[in-house]
């Protein structure tokens, strides 16, 4: 009883010891911020790959592909069945992406992937990145643009009212200006498909490659196709051009589009307000120009007019300003990546139909029921699909490197916090070391009046928890609050210094992102605690080793 | 061992149930005739300084009778209060044994020797010696503090209260309960240690020149409370003084010189 009233005593009694609260108080709270941010930024970082990225890719060896993903999903599905919640087959090809704003030519590389919306949606968090889906707000807090689709709405390739409007702007103000016929090739093209279908389907029989006779192996040079089918587009110009009322302009082509926000976009600040804005030099209504290169050997460059429908915005700028998700038929037949000898004679042409073909996929994508189960998936999908013609990676290993950058910069960031609170714990020795100086005459009173050496040492030791606890609780508290007001604080502290601290324009972000994991506020808590205790150790033993005697004499 | 042990829990059994300074505290001792209540026998102690081994006490053999006042004179370095110390077990003398009604007390395990200290001895200072954050009642409770758990004190906390107030009280210290010891005077500070020293009801209490430090009224006002208090409880004094107006105020005055015994005074 007297420990804990004398340590409550000392606790209220003795400033110096506030010293020591306050060395724990701010090693606690800077870890917990430290780590909160580091968490969010990790956290933000990873669900940002992840959402891009599915659980587990099966990747082909071969930019070619392999055929049949159905029997692959079949397989995959036997293999590790119990433990997948979703697949999709895509394909992912280097390219080169070219548009124009304000008269240049922009090109930039890109990797095009072509998907299935509804099948990758399952994958991935697809319609989250999609701007059709998000409410454009000011820095302010006004909102802009409401969010042109509900989240819950799965992704197609159908371009919104408000952009078709747009594409019919544009090629109203084309044509009065002649500028198509300036061999102006980012200007709409017109509908190269069925116009008045608005299903994102196969070639039409327009964009059909007119040899049906090549009807050999799919890695016969199938660059063909692909000239026929700009050849069938630019017959389509024409035909615009004649102004066929058949035809509405406002219809994209059958090659659409999800383009990444950081390709077709640069970031400026407004003179009068200060506010970062994002310009878009690529509207979804606009057309784009899209070079790759064919399956087959050699294989062939090939070009293509596409409509960006939706822009792609992730966040991680490794991904924006590098992915065109495409829609994954058209980017199948424009590779040529089918096999004419399965596909079915249209009669009207008398040329193979590429819809009825089996298709070549390069990457399938798999999203597990639960992510903890992705090893044994891995491996069992490893011994099903020999390693030299697939590659089976988890999405963490494909992104590797960066994510183990990161688990070490914040280990060796702890480590070194961490050390903080050692010096604190150093200056709770020594301020005890002083008291127990100071109160040895109390000791020895103590002692006379029946304490027992083991009391006296627990009198410090309380003493050192008394300290460490209440340390490291308002340091704890104080950590959260400042995790939670972190924008706020981070607002203020611009406006103070006059240097904006959080740049969105190199962060990617709108605001701080923090993650608070209860398990790090919990062991950063204990850590300074035991250090506390740990620090009041020798002094408490020097104070129990004390001779009444000894401390009792008077001079 | 054992043996000591059992001994020693005949001395300490439950008084709690005891009301303060009304019965005769000897009454539930063991009665152990014929030996005394607390004895020196043949102590001797030496103090280490450097490497000269300063001898303090070169022999001494006292005893005390139950209920008995005894004062120990002598000058500054006579080893009075080393004496007081061996006998209190504040400290272990290097030859010699210190016995409770015939028991040897001093070789018992620390445990033991501190429970004898909280439960059998009440000590006070010269310079009273009170914990400074604790206000008087608090510093009058902390013998009860240490001997209880805290589970057991929070149970008791009430009656233990009760008990200090009473006490304090009885040295007139009643309106000075929650008042720090900063606040008191030197008088009303040896009251207050006087009050801690009884509050553990102890047999013996073990005064280190207790006027030392107050002037000649208070003095003898502190030396009243004690005789009073050896008169009405049959409580054993044993007290340091170098005043030799105050020693004689005691039953019986042990002398020492040189560490040695000079005179027995005339026995009680």
């Amino acid at each position: 009883m007297y420990k804990l009233l004398l340590c409550q005593r000392y606790l209220r009694t003795r400033f110096i010891a506030l010293a020591s609260i306050i060395s724990v108080m701010l090693g606690v709270a800077t870890m917990i911020v430290v780590n909160s941010v580091m968490a969010g930024f990790a956290t933000e970082m990873r669900t940002r790959i992840h959402g891009i990225l599915a659980d587990i890719v099966i990747e082909s060896g071969t930019l070619d592909g392999a055929f049949n993903a159905e029997r692959h999903m079949q397989k995959i599905e036997e293999v590790a069945g119990e433990h997948i919640a979703a697949m999709s087959p895509t394909v992912e090809i280097y390219g080169m992406l070219s548009f124009q704003y304000v008269g240049e030519w922009f090109h930039k590389p890109v990797t095009i992937i072509g998907i299935d919306p509804v099948s990758k949606s399952k994958v991935s968090d697809l319609s989250q990145h999609l701007m059709n889906y998000q409410t454009v707000k000011s820095k302010s807090g006004n909102v802009e643009r409401a969010a042109l689709r509900m989240l819950d709405q799965v992704p197609d390739w159908e371009l919104e009212p408000e952009f078709r409007e747009h594409r019919r702007m544009r090629a109203q103000q084309r044509r009065m200006l002649h500028l198509d016929e300036a061999g102006d090739e980012s200007g709409p093209f017109g509908p190269t498909a069925a116009p008045k279908n608005a299903t994102p389907e196969l070639v039409d029989a327009e964009a059909k490659p007119k040899d049906n006779g090549d009807a050999g192996l799919p890695d016969a040079p199938a660059s063909d196709n692909a000239d026929d089918l700009l050849n069938a587009l630019d017959a389509h110009q024409i035909a615009k051009q004649s102004d066929d009322p058949e035809v509405d302009p406002a219809d994209p082509l059958s090659a659409r589009v999800y383009l990444g926000a950081g390709l077709v976009s640069f970031l400026y600040e407004e003179r009068e307000s200060k506010e970062v804005r994002m310009q878009y030099m690529v509207q979804p209504g606009d057309d784009v120009k899209l070079s790759t290169v064919t399956a087959g050997r050699p294989p062939d460059a090939i070009h293509f007019n596409a409509t960006a429908v939706d822009v792609f915005k992730s966040g991680m700028s490794e991904y924006d300003g590098n992915l065109v998700f495409m829609n994954l038929d058209q980017l199948q037949v424009l590779r040529g990546m089918y096999d004419p000898s399965s596909g079915q004679i249209d009669p009207k042409t008398g040329k193979v139909d590429p819809a009825t073909c089996a298709r070549a996929f390069t990457t399938i994508q798999i999203r597990l029921k639960d992510y903890r189960h992705a090893r044994t998936v891995v491996e069992r999908l490893k011994g099903a699909f020999p390693p030299g013609l697939y590659s089976v990676r988890t999405w963490e290993e494909k992104q590797g490197p960066l994510l183990e950058a990161v688990a070490v910069e914040s280990a060796i960031l702890n480590v070194l916090l961490f050390l903080i609170i050692a010096v604190a714990g150093f200056g709770i020795l020594a301020i005890f070391f002083m008291i127990v100086v100071e109160k040895t005459r109390d000791i020895g009173i103590l002692k006379a009046l029946g304490a027992s050496s083991n009391g006296i040492a627990s009198i410090f030791l309380t003493y050192g928890l008394g300290l460490g606890l209440v340390g490291s609780c308002v340091g704890t508290v104080a950590g959260l609050v400042f995790v939670w007001n972190i924008n706020t604080i981070e607002k203020w502290l611009s406006w103070l210094t006059g240097i904006e601290v959080f740049n969105d324009r190199i962060y990617y972000f709108q605001e701080i992102p923090t993650h608070i994991e209860p398990m790090m506020v919990f062991w950063v808590a204990l850590g300074a605690m035991s250090i506390a205790v740990l620090a009041s150790v020798l002094p408490a033993r020097r104070a129990a080793r004390l001779h009444p005697v000894q401390a009792l004499r008077y001079e | 061992m054992l043996e000591r042990n059992a001994g020693l829990e005949k001395t300490m059994e439950p008084r709690e149930s005891v009301s303060l300074l009304s019965a005769p505290l000897l009454a539930r001792l063991p009665p152990v005739e014929g030996r005394p209540h607390l004895a020196a026998v043949a102590v001797e102690k030496a103090y280490r300084k450097g490497e000269h081994r300063i001898p303090v006490l070169r022999g001494v053999n006292a005893s005390v009778s139950k209920g008995e006042f005894v004062s120990i004179v002598g000058q500054s370095g006579s080893g009075k209060s080393t004496l007081l110390h061996l006998l209190g077990l504040l400290d272990g003398p290097d030859t010699g044994e210190v016995r409770l009604y015939g028991k040897r007390i001093d070789d018992l395990p620390a445990s033991a020797r501190d429970e004898l200290r909280n439960r059998t001895f009440g000590f006070i200072f010269q310079f009273y010696h009170l914990l400074p954050e604790l206000s008087v009642i608090e510093n009058v409770l902390s013998p009860l503090m240490i001997r209880y758990s805290t589970l057991a004190y929070w149970r008791k906390k009430r009656e233990l209260q009760a008990q200090a107030k009473a006490l304090l009280e009885r040295v007139g210290l009643g309106h000075r309960l929650t008042h720090k010891p900063s606040e008191l005077s030197g008088g009303e500070m040896q009251r207050a240690a006087i009050a801690r020293a009884l509050v553990g009801q102890p047999e013996i209490l073990l005064a280190d020149e207790p006027t030392g430090n107050l002037d000649a009224a208070t003095g003898r006002e502190i030396m009243t409370l004690l005789k009073e208090l050896n008169a009405q409880t049959a409580l054993t004094i044993i007290m340091v003084t170098h005043d030799e107006g105050v020693a004689a105020q005691a039953d019986r005055t042990i002398r020492l010189a040189e560490g040695r015994l000079e005179t027995l005074g005339e026995a009680a």
